[in-house]
């Protein structure tokens, strides 16, 4: 009796509390209310539904872990999780950008800003007052963000910006951005640019064929002077990005089970109403196997998330729990997507069904916030003690 | 302003609903439970007044101790404080009785509650906590407002619709599109422990009601398709299948 059912084959939802559940139920039913009706026009249209920050502010998906003084609301990490399940289910550029703004901007004002950073920005990138983009990649270095170009100049009273950012979510829209460059010493610092700088311009990456109802663009930086308070002080060096790149990938690691669960869920449904040669094509042995095969892949996922949602909670997660999370997931959930599309037959390629923008916004999934071989590499350097990109 | 809401703890409206072997009782395994859609509405509109007047909410629900998650997601959803009477809400009297006794003396301007439950469907409470009262009643209650102190009403009737003014206190029995039903955010699921949630022994054990027996509607048969050419086949089944003829 599993059809049509959300999956919870090894009820995990014994084990979830009370407020879990109810975080989880609330995404779901802001996401069937106000993603899903329309989000394959938005995608279809290349159109970024820009009412939506205000919306999923006032609904506290944007760093909800955060402290309440702050804005957030003080869930834990399995809640967390859930909910970018839940906004994953409804698109994966609808997750990115509340990623974005918990993970990458929020999460590094919190934890390297000043008290005066803190104040400033973090209550109205809570309410959605305010949208946040992260910069660290580059043209030329997106797996070695250590070989950067940008740099920071001391002025005495400023700091001069010069570089530029690429594949930068939020970007042509944010009123912020965290920056990170080099300063004359070779440091990596991070900055608050805003929205307004003279020499700072944000251009939108056009023709994509993946996370389109996503707002993409790049970050340039001509001679900007950037106040000196606007630097995060609590933390400098490479360990600053990727200590966010952790948070973001872990709420990717279960944001991937939403997309795949969606496109497992249209799946049963449509090999249930599918008639081929007198009977529905669920009754093939063929479908049944990779039904089956999705409903697995999903359960391991799940079961995988859970755990590494009670280490984040226990202060016990690394970097190399989430890369192999991040990478099992998202695998999985483009694996699914795939297997999704050939059930639906050709319909699976129209917008009439989710599966195929899924599908399409897994292929960024599975590249940004470290390669698919990248976490190899990291997981490797874990077992070996060799770092092999290096 | 206030405001008392009543709510019921029924199952999700997508459930298949089955009875115990003795057909006595609701079989609540694997079921999902919600707040009564109507009592949503309800709770929904309630929040509206306080934000716009001011004032508090308290969220009443008669049940046992199984209830508290659905009385809590009430309290995420914007009520300030919950009372639960500890008993099952079988008998609408009864049910009545508690919110009666509850209600009494405390000065509430509005007691709203959805229609319906979407359990035992009797729709009558409202009516029999506003007579136990002494107050007025109004069902079903589709647009709900207080204007200088006045609530102005709109009540759906047979063909059209009745707008009503009348004085506080009052009781009313909700339906949409009285008000858009609220998702919780994520702050007031966290807040939602903290606020206080009393539970209270059942004042009256008396019920009026007791039910003898539940049973399924019988399931559908399947349909059968005759062709528009042969209304001689359709006569023919009408009388010798359906025996309706």
């Amino acid at each position: 009796m599993e059809r049509l059912k959300y999956p919870d084959f090894f009820k995990l939802d014994d084990l979830l509390t009370e407020e879990q559940i109810m975080v989880r139920d609330a995404m779901r039913n802001f996401v069937a209310a106000k993603i899903k009706p329309y989000i394959e026009r938005w995608a279809q249209n290349s159109e970024f539904p820009v009412h939506l920050v205000r919306e999923m502010g006032q609904a506290g998906a944007f760093g909800p872990m955060l402290p309440q003084a702050y804005g957030g609301s003080d869930i834990d990490a399995i809640a967390y999780g859930l909910l970018m399940q839940e906004l994953e289910a409804g698109d994966s550029g609808m997750r990115s950008m509340a990623s974005v703004q918990g993970s990458l901007v929020m999460f590094p004002i919190h934890a390297f800003g000043s008290q005066h950073q803190k104040s400033t920005y973090l209550p109205k990138l809570a309410s959605g007052e305010m949208l946040g983009c992260f910069g660290l990649t580059e043209p030329d270095f997106g797996s070695n963000p250590s070989g950067m170009r940008s740099r920071v100049k001391d002025m005495g009273n400023y700091y001069l910006l010069n570089g530029a950012k690429m594949w930068i979510t939020n970007a042509p829209v944010a009123d912020i951005a965290v920056v990170w460059a080099k300063d004359e010493n070779g440091r990596i610092k991070g900055l608050i640019v805003e929205r307004g700088m003279e020499g700072f311009t944000s251009p939108e990456t056009k023709n994509k064929w993946s996370l389109r109802a996503s707002c993409t663009g790049e970050l340039v930086f001509d001679n900007v002077k950037v106040p000196k308070e606007n630097v995060l002080p609590g933390k400098d060096g490479l360990s600053a990005p990727l200590a966010c790149l952790d948070k973001a990938r872990y709420g990717i690691a279960w944001g991937a089970i939403g997309a795949a669960i969606d496109c497992y869920q249209s799946a049963v449904r449509y090999a249930g109403e599918r008639i081929q040669f007198d009977k529905p094509i669920a009754s093939f042995q063929l479908i049944q196997k990779k039904l089956a095969e999705m409903l697995t892949e999903i359960t391991k996922a799940q079961l995988l998330c859970y755990r590494l949602g009670q280490l984040v909670n226990e202060g016990k997660a690394s970097t190399v729990h989430i890369s192999m999370a991040k990478r099992n997931n998202v695998e999985m959930a483009l694996n699914i997507a795939r297997e999704a599309r050939q059930i639906h037959g050709a319909m699976g390629i129209t917008g009439d069904f989710p599966v195929m923008r899924h599908m399409m916004n897994l292929e960024s999934v599975i590249t940004y916030e470290g390669t698919h071989d990248i976490h190899l590499l990291i997981l490797g350097q874990e077992i070996t003690g060799i770092p092999a990109f290096k | 302003m206030k405001i008392l809401i009543c709510i019921s703890h029924v199952p999700d409206t997508t459930s298949r609903i089955k009875f115990t072997a003795d057909g006595k009782q609701l079989d609540k395994q694997g079921l999902q439970f919600i707040i009564g859609p109507y009592d949503d509405y309800a709770l929904a509109r309630a929040v509206e007044l306080k934000e716009a007047h001011g004032g508090t909410v308290t969220v009443l629900n008669v049940g046992t101790a199984e209830t508290e998650p659905t009385i809590r997601k009430a309290l995420a959803i914007g009520a300030d404080n919950a009372i639960r009477i500890d008993a099952e809400p079988t008998d609408s009297w009864f049910v009545a009785r508690q919110i009666a006794e509850v209600a009494k003396d405390q000065g509430y301007d509005l007691i709203l509650m959805g229609r319906e439950s979407i359990d035992f469907n009797g729709g009558v409470v409202h009516g029999m906590v506003a007579e136990m009262l002494g107050l007025q009643a109004f069902s079903p209650v589709m647009m709900l407002d207080v204007v200088d102190g006045k609530v102005k009403m709109a009540r759906e009737i047979e063909g059209g619709k009745e707008y009503l003014e009348a004085t506080m206190p009052l009781v009313a029995g909700c339906q949409e599109p009285i008000a858009e039903w609220k998702i919780p955010n994520m702050r007031g699921i966290m807040t939602a422990r903290t606020k206080p949630l009393e539970v209270r022994a059942a004042s009256d054990e008396t019920k009026l009601t007791t039910h003898v027996h539940f049973e399924l509607p019988p399931p559908k048969g399947a349909v059968v398709m005759i062709d528009p050419s042969n209304p001689e086949e359709l006569i023919q089944k009408l009388v010798e299948e359906a025996k309706v003829l």
